[in-house]
């Protein structure tokens, strides 16, 4: 299917991810093929196929409501980019 | 002493009798390391672990005697959690990356002896990729040929068992990426069923494809691996409750009887003539050893990669969703939080994830779901039960691992499609769940490796290590080492 | 009002009271030190993964049970992505298209009659985190990331701010009878959010909703759809059109605000969650669940009516809190009569007045049955003191653990019952007031009851009421 540079874009803020006018560029021409590609799958008839989430023969998976050991903040924060006493901060989230 | 040149195997054995010691092993591959990866680049941030040393274990404890790993050295791929040593996918975006806690597998491994390897494996950027091109690292270069690539994702852990810069190795496998860097850097690498192995601190590419396994020099030393890092891990929800054989066990060397389907959508007009008739030598062999082989058809084979590539980016979209500088990782510097992800994300990711992401995110959003990700779980179910029929009659299929031996270096970056297109053969068995490994079955008149591929129904593991070592008993492929 | 008639959805999210979070070991203890009850899970740091929480499970199991709900064979999760900050994973793992319960109902009261609010749906998700705002900067706090939130939503089929109110309060009453959550607004255990539209009186479409967000009471709910169903009518009286979008309602303004914030559709790009395999409730299950739940606020109501012979008013008010439900009941059972109603008046008005003094719960007064059933008794049956005097008596046994007696003893407030101390008061009150005496001797009789109050005043409340009416009664038509 063509992919416009709008849908493209919108997909893109979708994402959260800033692309250069090149890049926009490129990967529209780039995601439209592979698309087209992709497009072989309506050659199928699904109508009567159940779709698979989970490959696994598995259910009910459960743990019990007993308390583990937490990370200490130093550990949790260690990565942080800009730790501030025991708070990750971000700039202002305005509502 | 050239330590590094052998198998877990053999030097288990040489440590039981005491001709060497953990020291002298990690001596020896950190010297081997030194003298080679310039070449290779199997290892990222190697100056960054200069100084490390592994923990000293005391091998002498009479504790130690059970460990099954003692003292035998093994590389993780970057995206494998390792509590203390930056783990960052090669990636800008998790630059710095230190986790503060270690995957399973990990865990698994420091409690069978081993010792793991303070310097990571390269890769492509979040797995993404089949050439390990994709790394913000620069690619590995293929031990056999420099200038080709070593296959992908997991291109550093294969170069690195290839090039006798690992003892061990573990990568990652979500369409193909243990196997087809094995079958191009000429090593054994195993994709475990689904569920078999734990992901716990596996950083996510598409959550119900991925597995990690072990590439290493020979099938025995997979068995080995295998036995380690097998298991159900409460921490997982998708790992199964089913108790882990010991599969040394399976190592033998008899196939009589054992039925093997050789699919023909696999064998098509235009495969490499030299990967075809390589491949047909090793069926051959097989045959020879007394398994039978009949063709058989796995009709949904060529939906596989459109398949793969809208489930896998679908669940990649979602998983790199929090790579956005809140936590860890890359933080761009802006003044407003919308800036502050975008940026980050616009300046963190390469090419390839940012494609990635795009196509995922597109067959989620609203108005394309149906169309393009339900469709995709639909004929996931197709292609899962073109298996379920086969292995009903037969013990395990065989195919190639990869139509063409390694490419050149840069020969597919500027074309997606044809990149993804390398992964036809491998991607069927992440999407039904099933085991498969990549086992050295001849070169090209290049000297390039060929791989051969054999697959099996899920947890059948030891039908697939039964076949693969008796191949391997009965051949010399895999003592072939590249000339560096 | 106008030829306009409201329509509210309610969608109200529970946090339910496990030891650990929904999907990680994390403790839930209230009030920690922030980043203290973090783990790489809640965090969504790469490479972690999900494990449910099998009691966040049974919770939910047993209030969609509660709610009337269908609770369903097959359950899975789904993820539901959007971007902030303190969703760490930039996606929220919730339930979409296949929730744990569905079709109930809960019966409120309103107006004088039980109406029927259908509940849609109830699913288990996993809680943000909370963000505090600062100058320049907002910092996050991932302790509450990860608890398990049970979001009920109702069918639009609430028809006004009252009904609203009520369909709140029986909500957290029901809920806090299966003790899963402590349904407390104030600390965020339970929150809600309103939907409200407006439709022509006797039409059966509906009209442009609104959502009303941040509302931190129950008053405040009730208070804001009020508001905004004024907004509604007026806004369409002017031959305008309602704007579909979120609102916030400011407590002090008392007004609805329009988040100016362009509101994008919200895609939210829901999924199964393949980190989970999805969950089998078998019958057998839920009939289990079924035998845990305890007697709920209606069917209480209805036996306490039946057993102790309580008013429906009185039974609704004594049910309300299971707490003083099983409080009242010890006490009604004690009552030796047949006729358990000043039982029921003493513990809604007089118990009821010291606990709310104390600043404690009903059910929190340390006064033991026997204590509390003799001061009745000595009070309506005896009439040992007088009302008045019985409710000080009350309070100070309330503080004390001493018996009736023992405070009336001490505190000297039995009542004068004795016809000859009484004289010289009732004397001194009819010599005082010659023309009540007038008034009553012309016929108005009831003007002996300020002769009464009188004598009450010069005893200081320790007369017995009832006898000296009588005695002044005789003395005034011996008098004739």
């Amino acid at each position: 299917m063509a992919l416009s540079k709008e849908t493209v874009k919108y997909v893109a803020d979708l994402s959260r991810i800033e692309l250069e006018p090149e890049e926009l560029e490129t990967l529209s021409k780039q995601l439209e093929g592979v698309l087209a590609f992709i497009g072989k799958l309506n050659e199928l008839d699904i109508s009567d196929i159940s779709p698979t989430s989970h490959i696994l023969p598995v259910n009910n998976v459960l743990r019990e409501d007993t308390a583990q050991r937490s990370l200490t903040p130093d550990k949790s924060l260690a990565n942080a980019p800009q730790p501030c006493g025991n708070f990750f901060e971000v700039p202002k989230v305005i509502e | 002493m050239e330590l590094f040149k052998l198998t877990a195997s053999a030097l288990l054995d040489k440590l039981s009798r005491k001709e060497t010691t953990p020291e002298e092993i990690f001596k020896d591959l950190s010297q081997r390391i030194a003298d080679t990866d310039n070449k290779v680049k199997a290892y990222v941030r190697l100056d960054q672990t200069k100084d490390r040393r592994p923990e000293t274990i005391d091998y002498s404890l009479p504790s130690i005697v059970s460990k099954p790993l003692a003292g035998i050295p093994v590389s993780i791929k970057d995206n494998i959690c390792t509590e203390g040593l930056n783990t960052e996918c090669c990636s800008k975006i998790l630059s710095g990356f230190n986790p503060p806690y270690d995957a399973t597998v990990i865990k698994k491994l420091k409690e069978s002896g081993a010792v793991i390897f303070p310097a990571k494996t390269n890769m492509d950027e979040f797995a993404f990729g089949s050439s390990t091109e994709n790394s913000q690292f620069g690619p590995t270069h293929n031990p056999w040929d420099l200038d080709r690539v070593p296959g992908g994702s997991s291109g550093g852990s294969a170069a690195a068992i290839g090039a006798d810069e690992a003892i061990l190795a573990l990568g990652s496998d979500t369409g193909g990426s243990i196997r087809q860097p094995a079958a191009f850097c000429g090593v054994v690498g195993l994709k475990p069923t689904y569920g078999r192995v734990s992901r716990f601190g596996l950083i996510a590419f598409a959550s119900s494809l991925d597995q990690i396994g072990p590439l290493t020099k020979d099938v025995r030393d997979s068995a080995l691996l295998m036995n380690v890092i097998s298991g159900h891990d409460p921490m997982d929800s998708t790992s199964v409750d089913i108790p882990v054989p010991d599969y040394t066990k399976s190592l033998v060397n008899d196939i009589k009887g054992i039925k093997i389907g050789i699919p023909k959508e696999y064998f098509v007009e235009g495969m490499n003539p030299e990967v075809k008739t390589i491949v047909e030598e090793a069926i051959n062999k097989l045959r020879s050893l007394g398994a039978g082989h009949k063709p058989v058809s796995l009709a949904h084979t060529d939906y596989a990669v459109p398949v793969y590539y809208i489930l896998a980016t679908a669940e990649a979209s979602s998983n790199l969703a929090r790579f956005d500088g809140v936590q860890y990782g890359l933080r761009a510097k802006t003044s407003k939080l919308i800036d502050m992800y975008k940026k980050t994300r616009g300046e963190g990711f390469g090419q390839e994830a940012k494609r990635r992401i795009l196509l995922g995110t597109f067959a989620l959003s609203h108005g394309y779901y149906d169309a393009y990700y339900l469709r995709a779980l639909k004929v996931r179910t197709l292609i899962k039960q073109d298996f379920d029929r086969i292995f009903k009659d037969f013990d395990c299929i065989v195919t190639p691992t990869s139509p063409t031996p390694a490419f050149k270096i840069g020969e597919k970056s500027d074309d997606p499609l044809s990149m993804y297109l390398s992964d036809i053969y491998t991607i069927s068995a992440n999407l039904a769940g099933i085991p498969a490994i990549s086992i050295t079955c001849g070169y090209t008149k290049a000297g390039l490796p060929v791989g051969l591929q054999i697959l099996a129904k899920p947890f059948a593991e030891e039908t697939i290590f039964r076949v693969a070592h008796t191949y391997e008993r009965n051949t010399e492929w895999h003592k072939v080492k590249p000339k560096l | 009002m106008s030829n306009y008639e409201p329509v509210i959805g309610l969608e109200v999210h529970v946090q339910l009271k496990t030891e650990t979070k929904v999907f990680c070991g994390c403790s839930t203890k209230f009030g920690a030190e922030p980043n203290t009850q973090v783990c790489p899970v809640c965090l969504g740091f790469p490479g972690s993964l999900p494990v449910l929480n099998r009691k966040a499970l049974e919770y939910s199991i047993k209030v969609g049970l509660a709610l009337n709900c269908t609770v369903q064979g097959y359950t899975k999760f789904d993820r539901k992505h959007y971007y902030y900050p303190d969703l760490p994973k930039n996606y929220q793992i919730s339930q979409y298209d296949l929730p744990i319960s569905k079709d109930g109902f809960l019966d409120i009261e309103a107006g004088g009659k039980i109406k029927r609010v259908g509940i849609t749906r109830a699913h288990l998700e996993e809680d943000a985190g909370k963000l505090i705002h600062n100058d320049g900067s907002s910092s996050v706090d991932f302790n509450r990331t990860g608890q398990p939130l049970l979001e009920i939503v109702s069918e639009p089929q609430i028809y006004s701010p009252e009904e609203a109110y009520e369909y709140l309060n029986s909500l957290k009453s029901i809920i806090r009878y299966l003790g899963v959550s402590d349904c407390d607004m104030e600390k965020g255990t339970l929150r809600c959010d309103a939907n409200i539209s407006v439709r022509e009186t006797g039409t059966t479409g509906l009209g442009t909703k609104s959502e009303i967000k941040n509302l931190n009471s129950f008053k405040a709910v009730r208070d804001a759809l009020g508001y905004e169903i004024e907004r509604h009518i007026e806004t369409l009286n002017a031959g305008e059109k309602i704007v579909q979008e979120t609102r916030l309602w400011d407590e002090k303004n008392e007004q609805t605000i329009s988040m100016r914030s362009k509101e994008e559709a919200k895609d939210y790009r829901y999924f199964p969650e393949p980190d989970l395999p999805p969950f089998i409730i078998s019958k057998e299950k839920i009939e289990e669940i079924k035998k845990t739940l305890p007697e709920l606020p209606k069917e209480k109501s209805v036996r306490f009516m039946n057993e102790y012979g309580l008013s429906e008013y009185d039974a609704r008010i004594l049910v309300a809190d299971k707490q003083t439900a099983d409080y009242a009941e010890i006490r009604l059972k004690g009552w030796p009569e047949m006729n358990r109603k000043p039982v029921a008046n003493w513990l809604i008005g007089p118990l009821a007045s010291t606990a709310s003094a104390l600043k404690i719960a009903v059910h929190e007064v340390k006064i033991s049955p026997k204590d509390f059933l003799d001061l009745i008794d000595l009070t309506e049956n005896k009439q040992v003191i007088s009302n008045l005097s019985a409710k000080i008596v009350l309070e100070e046994m309330a503080k004390t653990g001493k018996s009736a007696m023992a405070v009336i003893q001490e505190k000297n407030l039995a009542q004068i019952s004795d016809e000859s101390s009484l004289e010289k008061e009732i004397d001194a009150a009819i010599q005082e007031n010659p023309k009540v005496i007038s008034d009553v001797k012309a016929g108005k009789t009831n003007s002996i009851m300020f002769l009464v109050g009188q004598v009450m005043k010069k005893t200081k409340g320790k007369a017995n009421p009832k006898l000296v009416q009588d005695i002044l009664k005789r003395r005034l038509s011996d008098a004739q």
